[in-house]
């Protein structure tokens, strides 16, 4: 669990009584928790005939939030460092376009490769233009957000890219492990490993430290060029995977896959406690955050809300829920 | 004293954060025409007074009289319009606006249909400069001034908005030695057109020379309130810390014979930028070498090549003999220099995160076990630092925003000395700490260098630089004039002229 998230040890010395505790709890930094509870609770009873608690909703949820989930968890240290990536829905979607072609023209192995490349040259491109040019990263990556989803479109003609290799299919995203959906793990995988990274290792302080003051950081003989570049690396390979999982699960790449997930991705991380101003960051945070736009969207589809009413109450619960957790 | 002529009586002042209390029944009155120094340790409650006058915090009891009647400061606006002007210690201009613009921000004077009327600005701004007696341009961009000139508009500001009262907290902190002295006489001159001034700061000599009356507050409390003239230097300092200090402002000579050894640090015909050019010099392990200079003679830019944060032009720098190449902040720490840097807020400290992260953070190498850093050894570090440099922290997992500016520094200097660096370069290591911190700091200097470290420390403070060091070099544009041993040094004077290069 991040810093964010943990209340600091107290002393244990001074006799407290309950009260006083709970005027000390910091509930604001609860709060995506608390309003995952609530709006959890809420849909619950309302859309109890519906089958919402039915465990083949719920495995829904986490399902169509997985692709959502693992381009947050990159985002969350772009972000906790200060920076931000606006171009990974559209790099999901080219990742899942060369994907697909690689895939039908030289199989599995080299399909999953073309995948990763996207994220490592879009990453890398993305890295070196904020790091060693100075080019805020708010500029390249919108700029890239054009060209990666344009480059996706020219090489398919805007045609889908039907995918047709049931191994890879199965792997990412359409098959099981054991009773598991393949996409909860994959997301699992990455909550684990980027909360562990983040919280536990030195690179993770040192992406905190260069977001919370790059100068001091500077000092203190942190590399903050070379933690600014990984970063953005790590994004977008983050959003390459969530590319190669919107194949698998739709068998087929196209260049709209991941569109406009570049908005519910930072709103998933902002709404699960990491700042927008860097410094702080919270992995666990950003998966409920991310549980809970699966979770407001699933709900309002099942109340029979049309699209265009999902939109308003999805942004008025954001807009709350951020509300209810910045800082006095 | 006729209550009359106080222009602001705060009475009884009480004010607490979270059940803690911070000021207790404090009493304090300006009158007019009169420069008050407010003295006081780091936490002893002056900023929380100044921000109840200013109308940031609302008093939990007490009340505030100006001019003799009662007066409600809810609101910074309030304050302004009561005649209470501040001068911050964190400028609070916007740099990309001309100095007018900046003086009128938010009271611009409308022309006609109700448009800002940015030539009656510049007037108006024209107009308070003479008053003021300085030489300003209206019309320049506030980024394109020098610090002084920011401190000139920010005064302006307040005097066009007709602040009666006017707050300078540390107000010559980033003021080079004769910018100094013009604020000093600018001083002079608002207090005889019975302006008042209410003055913060941690230096004897200033508040020697200006104020009328000092108070102190320690603890919350307030402890006195007395002219300078039945008050000594000492009786100050022992009200400001609560015990007598003595001797910790003078120097002692350490042990010499360790100086006799080869140079730990050889610099030789260093270039690095315009303020560095041709500096050779050598630094013997136990040595304190002291540099001293005029604001841009290149201290601080010498000391920023030595750490591999300015690109080194030409010019070589061996350690223990051996040519490194110090390219990175990193590369200097693995050679074992470490730079506690002028500016602890922006450069010392990422100020949000906790006391113990803070410390950590040049030692993450040193609690990692496999991959991951390893939290009980990473505490059982921290607080063994947080005992050895007698920090004061309620706890180590608060943002190191909330302590004081002395354990601020304290929690630098610890961070770096736990890299336990051979050469130590240690830049305005005092400024805006009090007094019983600052001699903890020189004492802590002086106990390195006994064990055996190099030290280098860059100070304006002449006092503090005498007090420590063991050889001071002169540095002028860049280069060094004077390399003079402490034993030649009679006085501030002497070493003051040397500066100034007579």
């Amino acid at each position: 669990m991040s810093k964010a998230n943990t209340i600091a040890p107290r002393d244990t010395a001074a006799p407290r009584n309950f009260g006083t505790i709970l005027k000390e709890l910091d509930w604001r930094r609860y709060v995506i928790y608390i309003g995952f509870v609530v709006v959890f609770l809420f849909f619950a009873v309302l859309l109890r005939d519906q089958g919402f608690l039915s465990p083949n909703n719920l495995l829904n949820i986490f399902r169509q939030t997985a692709t959502i989930t693992v381009i947050a968890v990159g985002m969350t240290y772009v972000i906790a460092c200060a920076e931000i990536d606006l171009s990974v829905g559209s790099v999901a979607g080219l990742s899942s376009v060369c994907t697909a072609m690689a895939l039908s023209q030289w199989g599995l192995v080299p399909g999953i490769l073309a995948g990763l490349a996207v994220g490592l040259v879009v990453g890398s491109v993305n890295g070196a233009l904020v790091s060693l040019l100075g080019i805020p990263s708010f500029l390249v990556t919108l700029g890239m957000l054009g060209i990666a989803v344009g480059v996706a479109q020219w090489i398919t003609a805007s045609a889908p890219q039907p995918i047709l290799n049931d191994t890879f299919n199965m792997l990412f995203g359409s098959g099981n492990f054991g009773p598991i959906p393949g996409l909860v793990v994959w997301s699992a995988i990455f909550v684990a490993i980027g909360a562990v990274v983040l919280n536990r290792t030195k690179f993770g302080r040192q992406v905190l430290a260069t977001g919370g003051n790059r100068n001091a950081a500077e000092f203190t003989g942190i590399n903050t060029k070379r933690i600014k570049f990984q970063v953005l690396l790590i994004s977008a390979v983050a959003a390459s995977v969530a590319g190669m999982l919107y194949a698998g699960r739709l068998q087929s790449g196209r260049f709209q896959w991941g569109s406009g997930d570049e908005l519910s991705a930072i709103a998933a991380v902002i709404l699960g406690g990491t700042s927008l101003f860097g410094g702080f960051g919270s992995i666990i945070g950003t998966l409920f955050g991310a549980l809970l736009i699966g979770l407001i969207n699933n709900g309002l589809i099942l109340a029979g809300l049309d699209s265009s009413q999902q939109q308003v109450v999805r942004g008025a619960i954001i807009i709350l829920a951020v509300a209810l957790a910045r800082k006095k | 004293m006729n209550t009359a002529d106080n222009v602001v009586e705060m009475r009884s002042i009480s004010k607490g954060f979270n059940g803690v209390p911070v000021l207790k029944d404090v009493s304090f009155d300006v009158r007019k025409g009169e420069v008050h120094a407010l003295a006081g340790g780091n936490g002893a409650g002056k900023s929380t007074l100044m921000k109840i006058l200013q109308g940031v915090y609302q008093a939990d009891a007490g009340e505030i009289l100006i001019g003799g009647k009662p007066a409600a400061i809810k609101s910074i606006q309030d304050a302004k319009a009561a005649g209470i002007g501040m001068v911050f210690q964190e400028f609070s201009l916007v740099p990309s606006l001309t100095v007018a613009k900046n003086i009128f921000l938010a009271a611009e004077p409308l022309g006609m249909g109700g448009m800002i009327d940015d030539r009656a600005a510049v007037r108006r701004a024209r107009e308070v400069f003479t008053e003021m007696e300085v030489d300003v341009d209206p019309r320049a961009e506030v980024s394109r001034l020098g610090t002084a000139y920011w401190q000139l508009t920010e005064i302006a500001k307040a005097l066009a908005q007709n602040a009666q009262v006017l707050i300078m907290d540390e107000p010559t902190a980033s003021l080079a030695r004769h910018e100094s002295e013009a604020l000093f006489e600018l001083i002079d001159r608002l207090k005889q057109r019975g302006i008042s001034i209410i003055y913060i700061s941690h230096r004897m000599d200033e508040v020697y020379r200006l104020a009328d009356r000092i108070t102190i507050l320690r603890d919350g409390r307030h402890l006195l309130t007395a002219p300078l003239t039945d008050v000594t230097p000492e009786q100050i300092v022992e009200g400001i810390v609560g015990k007598k200090i003595e001797g910790q402002l003078s120097y002692r000579a350490r042990d010499h014979a360790a100086h006799e050894g080869a140079p730990l640090l050889e610099v030789r015909g260093l270039n690095a930028g315009p303020r560095v050019r041709d500096v050779s010099f050598a630094l013997r392990p136990g040595e304190i070498l002291g540099l001293a200079g005029l604001m841009g003679s290149g201290r601080t830019e010498l000391a920023r090549a030595l750490f591999g944060i300015d690109k080194v032009d030409s010019g070589e720098i061996l350690l223990r003999g051996k040519k490194v190449n110090l390219g990175s902040p990193q590369q200097a720490i693995n050679a074992g220099v470490a730079l506690i840097p002028e500016d602890r807020r922006a450069q010392g400290l990422v100020l949000e995160h906790s006391v113990q992260d803070n410390l950590l953070l040049p030692l993450l190498g040193q609690i990692q076990r496999g991959p991951l850093l390893d939290g009980a050894k990473g505490k059982e570090l921290s607080s063994s630092l947080i005992k050895r440099f007698a920090v004061k922290v309620a706890h180590p997992h608060r943002p190191v925003r909330l302590l004081s500016g002395g354990n601020q520094q304290k929690v630098v200097i610890a961070k770096w000395l736990g890299t336990d660096p051979d050469i130590l370069i240690l830049d305005e290591p005092t400024a805006g700490v009090d007094i019983g911190t600052k001699s903890e700091i020189l004492d802590m200097i002086r106990e390195l260098a006994s064990a055996g470290k190099a030290v280098i420390v860059i100070s304006s403070e002449y006092p503090e630089l005498l007090a420590v060091s063991d050889r001071v070099l002169v540095l002028k544009d860049g280069s060094i004039i004077r390399d003079i041993p402490r034993s030649e040094i009679a006085d501030e004077e002497y070493l003051q002229l040397a500066v100034q290069g007579v």
